[in-house]
């Protein structure tokens, strides 16, 4: 059925949510305590969650940091949960002071959390939105104050992609976004996947599904596939850890128990 | 103190706390950032004046960076604890290091919990007001759309109604409260099911067990509901189903749109359309739809049946009286008309005075002859209008067929054609159709229609039929006769195409062709035989001489042919000199004083008006042939004597006499002893081509030259 721009999308903090289990998973007490349940009865069947999502927060680090290396001055970060250590713009604006950013988040908490910490921030803000809207987030408000569209843009779709459906054609949505983004332009994405460790995939998307929150883990040629259109950057589409470390002392002996891929792709 | 130490116990801190928490750093930056911990720490630990809030500080900032985990201050108490005794002095005193370590050891974790509490609090607070703003924004929201429902329910000029799926009503808005006559309250208390109109298709309600199951989301329709009133409104009804959010009807929506105004307009435009305004009876387009339903269906042995009537002399009524009397005498005409008819007949005005009435499913012809009867005594009572008794006459034709024979427009031509033909038999009266009178009219109308095209294209000529002196047995004339060679009907004679010709009025082509080719034989047989030419006689239609071209048109041909006006005979009947009209008698005087024989036709067929014979400017008279099968029998004394009578008549007027139709012998010797000047018909010859005059032309001139031979003899032997 069609979502009705009438009704704001209902409030509910009596169930887990994505976004505030991550943060308790970062170690963060941004969460309620039905994500913390959830969140420990997911550590238990696979206690190496947390260090999984440490390494989606340091690739989402780094690959902000790649994008201000090329250029890229202003960021739009879909799907960018509730703010806490390292965020976008924290990262962007200690390198380039003037980088603008849009967080764009679904769950309404995390968006409301979002506007209160970016108060006092003139270059950076939040919009309530699926990821599925696309024009509706390019034609807000927010975004047109703080977004150049003649200028490239560096587009975050991390550990995003994966809370859409096949059903919902991912591919063509990131398509819709890859016609919108002036040349130059960068996509980074992170995606769980069930080939680091397909032993954990199967209760792990299980406990997410009856948490009313399914996720779809893809293959390393799924995720290449979304990422069509785009030249990916070196390395590719490699598990997390493995994109652009830091140091060789940053990478894991087992770089694929960190059971995402990430990739970044440039637009021609 | 040494930065080695340092940086050899920072490196073994990063290794140990390493993925214990989430601190936005990779290794590098964590260990030079454990660095600067360590030096403080160190820094603290060797202080003269020692304060162990050195190690507070360091747990502090550890949150700060977000060492939150629970191992990160395991691993690090761990370490220190064993690492800061084991440094190299200048050392505080020996009994000192124990205390210093534990109180610095205590302090860091003391600090670290402290600020890890009061992050957590700061953080559980932020998320519990962001979960409080989220749910007030989405409330606002959702109050704002509400009230934009509530606006928008209550300010429509459309009637919204809501309802369970029991169809018990839950809400009305103002327009639908205004539309129905209910307030909202008695709305609350009807369900749908209540809201049945009489003339309500199934369909609808089939439809509404549907939507109510849901088997489908909304169905739209125009339907009919009384109000508490009583009256009736016509709506556009769409009713849709909300679903819940787990795809479950839940509750119908009805919008309705008040059509009641559109409906009466439509309704009135189409009996407008379909309605003779005067009478109020069906129009010529009703008609036309009726006549295509009655021949839609399956004909199987259905038959129809219709009546065409046009009232006589209506537009005397019109033009004497005034169209208002005109009018009223329709009005009741119609009513009348009405009242002869009963269910399956439909009455209508075809324009003018002329009516309609169909027939459905008759039983055969004699039907519609009961129905012709019953109108005309309808009729037959005088019309009262505007103090005058006016009595309507009508003609009628009727006709009446199994509806697999026929289609609309051939009904209704054969309708018209008959009530024509009923016209033309004397008013006041039926007719009923009849195949074999309409096919030859149909045949006559096809040979009128093509005549004109037929003289261009040479089908006619001309015959010639000798006038023979009485005395001395010579050609003394020829009369011009047509004939019309048909494509397909073979030769033709005038008396099957002259009264179409004058009824068409193609008769003025026709018959100033047969004078010019008339004209051309005469110059031929002047060219060839000189004075012995015969006089050449042309038969001149009625219609002819009302043409006023008809003294020039003569000239001309005359002019044409270098021929004498005395070579040339027209002949006309009694008939075209009837009426008031002085042209005619004007143009034969004309042509008489030109020296044109002008004959008297066919005298003694019909009425003879003898006073005619002297007030005409004529030079022959033509007795009719029924006076030559007068003279057949020997015993006929009277026609005998009337014969010499006008012959005397005649001769005393200064006119030739020539008997038609003479046939026999007898005939040719009773004309002689009358004293008839010439004679024509079998007995001298019927009519032929030119050649056939030719060859008697020739004959004669031999038998002149003989006889010249034999005078000049006699002469020289008489000498
Ligand atoms: C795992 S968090 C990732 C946060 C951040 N991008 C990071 O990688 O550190 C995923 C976020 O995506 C959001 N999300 C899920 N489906 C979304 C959608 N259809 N449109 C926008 N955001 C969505 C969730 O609310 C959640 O905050």
């Amino acid at each position: 059925m069609e979502r009705s721009s009438w009704a704001s999308d209902d409030v509910d903090i009596e169930h887990a949510s994505p976004a505030r289990v991550y943060d308790y998973y970062l170690g963060g007490s941004h969460n309620f305590a039905v994500d913390r349940q959830m969140a420990r009865q997911a550590m238990e069947l696979w206690p190496e969650l947390p260090l999984i999502m440490q390494a989606n927060r340091a690739f989402l680090r780094r690959s902000v940091r790649y994008l201000v290396s090329q250029g890229i001055a202003q960021f739009l970060d879909i799907g960018s949960g509730i703010p806490t250590e390292g965020n976008v713009h924290e990262v962007a604006q200690a390198v380039a002071p003037e980088a603008r950013v849009v967080y764009v988040d679904v769950d309404p908490v995390a968006a409301a959390h979002s506007r209160t910490i970016l108060a006092a921030n003139q270059h950076a803000d939040v919009v309530q939105a699926d990821l599925r809207d696309v024009t509706a987030i390019f034609d807000h408000p927010q975004a047109r104050r703080l977004l150049d569209p003649t200028q490239p843009i560096g587009v975050l779709m991390v550990a995003m992609l994966h809370f859409v459906p096949d059903e919902a054609d991912p591919a063509n949505i990131v398509g819709q976004y890859r016609k919108m983004m002036p040349p130059g332009s960068y996509l980074a994405v992170s995606h769980a996947t069930h080939e680091g460790r397909p032993d954990q995939a199967g209760s792990h998307t299980d406990l997410y599904r009856r948490a009313g929150a399914p996720l779809t883990m893809r293959s390393r040629l799924e995720v290449e596939a979304l990422l069509d259109g785009f030249d990916l950057v070196d390395p590719g589409v490699v598990f997390l850890p493995l994109w652009r470390p830091d140091s060789p002392a940053d990478v894991d002996d087992h770089p694929e128990r960190f059971t995402g891929f990430a990739a970044v792709g440039r637009c021609g | 103190m040494n930065h080695a130490d340092c940086e050899v116990f920072a490196q073994r801190w990063t290794e140990a706390i390493v993925g214990t928490s989430y601190v936005a750093m990779g290794r590098r930056m964590l260990a030079r950032h454990l660095l600067e911990l360590t030096q403080q720490l160190v820094e603290g630990f060797m202080a003269a004046e020692f304060d162990p809030s050195v190690g507070r500080d360091v747990g502090v900032a550890m949150v700060e960076k977000h060492f939150t985990g629970t191992d990160t201050l395991k691993e690090t108490l761990a370490l220190i604890a064993e690492w800061l005794p084991g440094l190299p002095t200048p050392a505080p005193p020996r009994g000192d290091v124990a205390s210093r370590v534990a109180q610095l050891v205590g302090s860091l974790a003391a600090g670290y919990a402290s600020a890890l509490r009061e992050r957590s609090l700061d953080e559980q607070d932020a998320i519990y007001r962001a979960g409080l703003r989220a749910r007030r924004q989405a409330e606002q929201a959702l109050a704002a759309s509400e009230a934009k429902f509530r606006a928008m329910f209550t300010e429509a000029k459309m009637g919204i109604g809501i309802g369970d799926l029991e169809g018990n009503i839950t809400d009305a808005n103002p327009a639908l409260q205004e539309m129905f006559g209910y307030t909202r309250e008695e709305f609350t208390r009807l369900n749908v099911s209540s809201m049945v109109h009489p003339d309500d298709a199934a369909s609808v309600w089939e439809v509404y067990g549907e939507l109510v199951r849901g088997e489908r989301d909304h169905f739209r329709m125009e339907k009919r509901f009384n109000r508490r009133d009583g009256g009736e409104i016509w709506t556009d009804l769409t009713v849709s189903l909300v679903r819940d959010e787990g795809g479950a009807p839940a509750y119908q929506v009805a919008l309705l749109e008040d059509v009641s105004e559109r409906r009466r307009l439509q309704a009135k435009l189409h009996h407008q359309a379909y309605h003779d305004p005067l009478t109020a009876l069906a129009n010529r387009q009703m008609v036309t739809e009726r006549l295509d339903q009655v021949f839609a269906g399956p004909a199987s042995q259905r038959r129809v049946g219709l009546c065409f009537l046009d009232l006589d002399g209506f537009k005397v009524v019109n033009d004497s009286l005034g169209h208002d009397v005109g009018d009223q005498l329709l009005k009741t005409v119609a009513s009348r008309l009405t009242r002869c008819c009963g269910p399956g007949q439909l009455v209508a005005r075809m324009g003018g005075d002329e009516f309609l009435i169909i027939v459905e499913d008759t039983g055969g012809e004699a039907d519609m002859a009961v129905l012709a009867d019953k109108i005309l005594s309808a009729l037959a009572a005088p019309v009262r209008v505007g103090g005058h008794a006016l009595t309507v006459r009508t003609s009628i034709g009727l006709v009446e067929r199994p509806v697999a024979d026929t289609n609309p427009a051939d009904l209704i031509q054969a309708a018209d054609i008959t009530m024509y033909q009923a016209k033309a038999g004397g008013k006041g009266r039926y007719a009923m159709f009849d195949q074999h009178r309409n096919d030859s009219e149909v045949a006559d109308f096809t040979l009128s229609a093509t005549m004109v095209a037929a003289v261009a294209r040479g089908e006619f000529y001309v015959v010639y039929q000798p006038l023979v002196d009485l005395g001395q047995g010579t050609l003394r004339a020829v009369e011009a006769l047509v004939r019309w060679r048909h494509p397909t009907l073979g030769v033709l004679g005038p008396e099957r195409f002259i009264r179409l010709a004058e009824e068409s009025g193609s008769i003025v082509q026709l018959g100033h062709w047969v004078l010019a080719r008339a004209c051309e034989q005469a110059k031929a047989w002047r060219d060839a035989f000189g004075d012995a030419a015969p006089l050449v006689s042309v038969n001149l239609a009625p219609r002819q001489l009302h043409e006023p071209s008809l003294v020039a048109d003569v000239i001309q041909v005359l002019a044409d042919n270098e021929l004498d006006p005395s070579s040339l005979q027209l002949e006309l009947t009694e008939q075209s000199l009837l009426g008031d009209d002085a042209g005619p008698l004007t143009m034969l005087t004309k042509l008489h004083g030109m020296g044109v024989r002008i004959a008297l036709d066919d005298f003694g067929d019909g009425y003879w008006n003898l006073p005619d014979l002297r007030r005409l400017p004529l030079r022959e008279l033509k007795l009719a042939g029924s006076f030559a099968a007068g003279l057949q029998s020997p015993c006929n004394r009277v026609d005998q004597r009337i014969v010499r009578a006008l012959v005397d008549l005649a001769h005393a007027l200064d006119l030739t006499v020539t008997a038609e139709g003479v046939e026999t012998l007898a005939q040719c010797e009773r004309f002689q002893a009358a004293g008839c000047d010439t004679g024509q018909g079998a007995w001298f010859g019927l009519p032929g081509a030119a050649e056939q005059i030719d060859a008697l032309l020739r004959a004669a001139e031999l038998r002149d030259a003989e006889l010249r031979a034999a005078d000049q003899l006699c002469n020289r032997e008489a000498l």
